[in-house]
């Protein structure tokens, strides 16, 4: 008997109070109040989290891995934002 | 182990110069250790072996349940019972972080789980034996659970990055199967008499198969060099199932009990233990559907998900309200 998949969620979960959310993983559910359940059921069975988010997969636009070089050049060449490009003289200190 | 009935992986001939080139590109991403995401470029036989293996691992998460919950109802203690309830939990959600890592590859949810119920795909030989008495549950979560986690160890660092990640995770909650059936195990085997002899009964049956779930052995196992190529597999069948009799031998001295094999002998100068022949034919009839319990366990199965059927409906339903 084949039927057709629910709607795929992405569950990201916040571990600690203080953390942001992470991906923990994906679930499938007839709605959103299921998929909240569910994730809790099988994401947080050993308090791995205080707090859940659900999101359903067709939502999340991703970048393209295969544009991965062009899409982030932008940023290579720009070493002068990291505080170690900066020569500071010996002795100088609180910097 | 959990996917010993893969078949080869499919050959990359006729392919185009532009495949040619994509997959010497892949190749070396795999060789620097990196991680293959799911949208990323693989040849279409990576994806293939994975879907394989990760889908019948999920089906023996599955399946496994089964030898567990038949003794749900008859555990000795609340606190046995509510260990054996929230390892059943677990291997539930072992399967469905698979079923994923599956679905990531582009495959359907429907279509593996039918794939499982009209037999297209196995699931690991280990799991059509019989559960017969109470010692039966130490010796599936000590030798079982122990061999699993041998092999699924490796797979944490397998190069598909969902698959590794689903492993991590798996690998986190299983050490705790582990423990459970050697406590649970060493407490009969120090018990009375006859407790001591259903502990050694259980370990005598469930030896055997535990071994054969690393699946064949390397001389006949044609297939496992693309995946080691491929960085899937990071071990063979044969180094895996040493691992594991070395580990385990000293674990059984300590609790008194006696693995079943005359020929198992300290071997000083090769650093690991030599061990009698495995009976491969007892290990393809059983993997080829005619083990002692595959045909309950099918049935069962696919009882469970048709008398699901209308929870499923009713859920749609009420969603699209």
């Amino acid at each position: 008997m084949l039927q057709s998949d629910w709607p795929l969620y992405e569950v990201f979960i916040r571990g600690r109070n203080g953390l942001s959310h992470k991906h923990a993983g994906s679930l499938h559910a007839a709605d959103s109040k299921m998929a909240l359940e569910n994730a809790r059921d099988v994401y947080t069975r050993r308090a791995e989290g205080t707090s859940i988010w659900v999101v359903p997969s067709v939502e999340i636009t991703a970048s393209d891995p295969a544009d991965k070089a062009a899409f982030f050049e932008p940023t290579a060449d720009k070493i002068y934002r990291h505080p170690t490009f900066y020569k500071v003289p010996d002795g100088v200190e609180n910097m | 182990m959990y996917t010993q009935s893969l078949n080869g992986t499919p050959t990359d001939s006729d392919l185009s110069q532009d495949d040619r080139e994509a997959l010497v590109r892949f190749q070396a991403r795999i060789d620097r250790d990196e991680k293959i995401e799911p949208n990323d470029w693989m040849p279409a036989a990576y994806r293939k072996t994975l879907v394989r293996q990760i889908s019948q691992h999920a089906h023996s998460e599955v399946i496994g349940m089964q030898p567990e919950g038949a003794w749900l109802s008859r555990a000795p203690t609340l606190k046995r019972k509510g260990v054996l309830m929230a390892k059943i939990q677990d291997e539930a959600g072992h399967g469905l972080y698979l079923y994923s890592a599956a679905e990531t590859l582009g495959v359907a949810r429907s279509d593996l789980v039918d794939q499982l119920l009209s037999g297209k795909a196995k699931y690991s030989s280990i799991f059509n034996y019989p559960t017969l008495n109470w010692a039966d549950l130490g010796a599936v979560g000590w030798l079982v659970d122990g061999a699993a986690i041998m092999n699924q160890i490796p797979l944490c660092r397998c190069s598909y990055g969902p698959y590794a990640r689903a492993m991590i995770r798996v690998c986190k909650e299983e050490s705790f199967h582990q423990r459970q059936g050697y406590e649970l195990i060493s407490d009969m085997a120090n018990g009375t008499p006859e407790q001591h002899q259903m502990a050694q009964d259980a370990l005598d049956r469930w030896w055997w198969p535990a071994l054969m779930m690393f699946g064949p052995s390397d001389k006949d196992s044609a297939h496992s060099s693309k995946s080691m190529q491929w960085k899937i597999k990071r071990f063979t069948n044969d180094e895996l199932r040493q691992k594991f009799i070395d580990a385990t031998v000293p674990q059984g001295d300590r609790i008194g009990l006696k693995l079943p094999d005359p020929d198992l002998k300290w071997n000083a100068s090769e650093g690991h233990y030599d061990y009698g022949e495995i009976d491969w034919e007892e290990f393809k009839r059983v993997l080829n559907g005619d083990g002692p319990c595959n045909v309950e366990r099918m049935e069962i199965r696919t009882a469970a998900h048709e008398n699901g059927a209308w929870v499923r409906e009713a859920a749609a339903a009420h969603a699209e309200k």
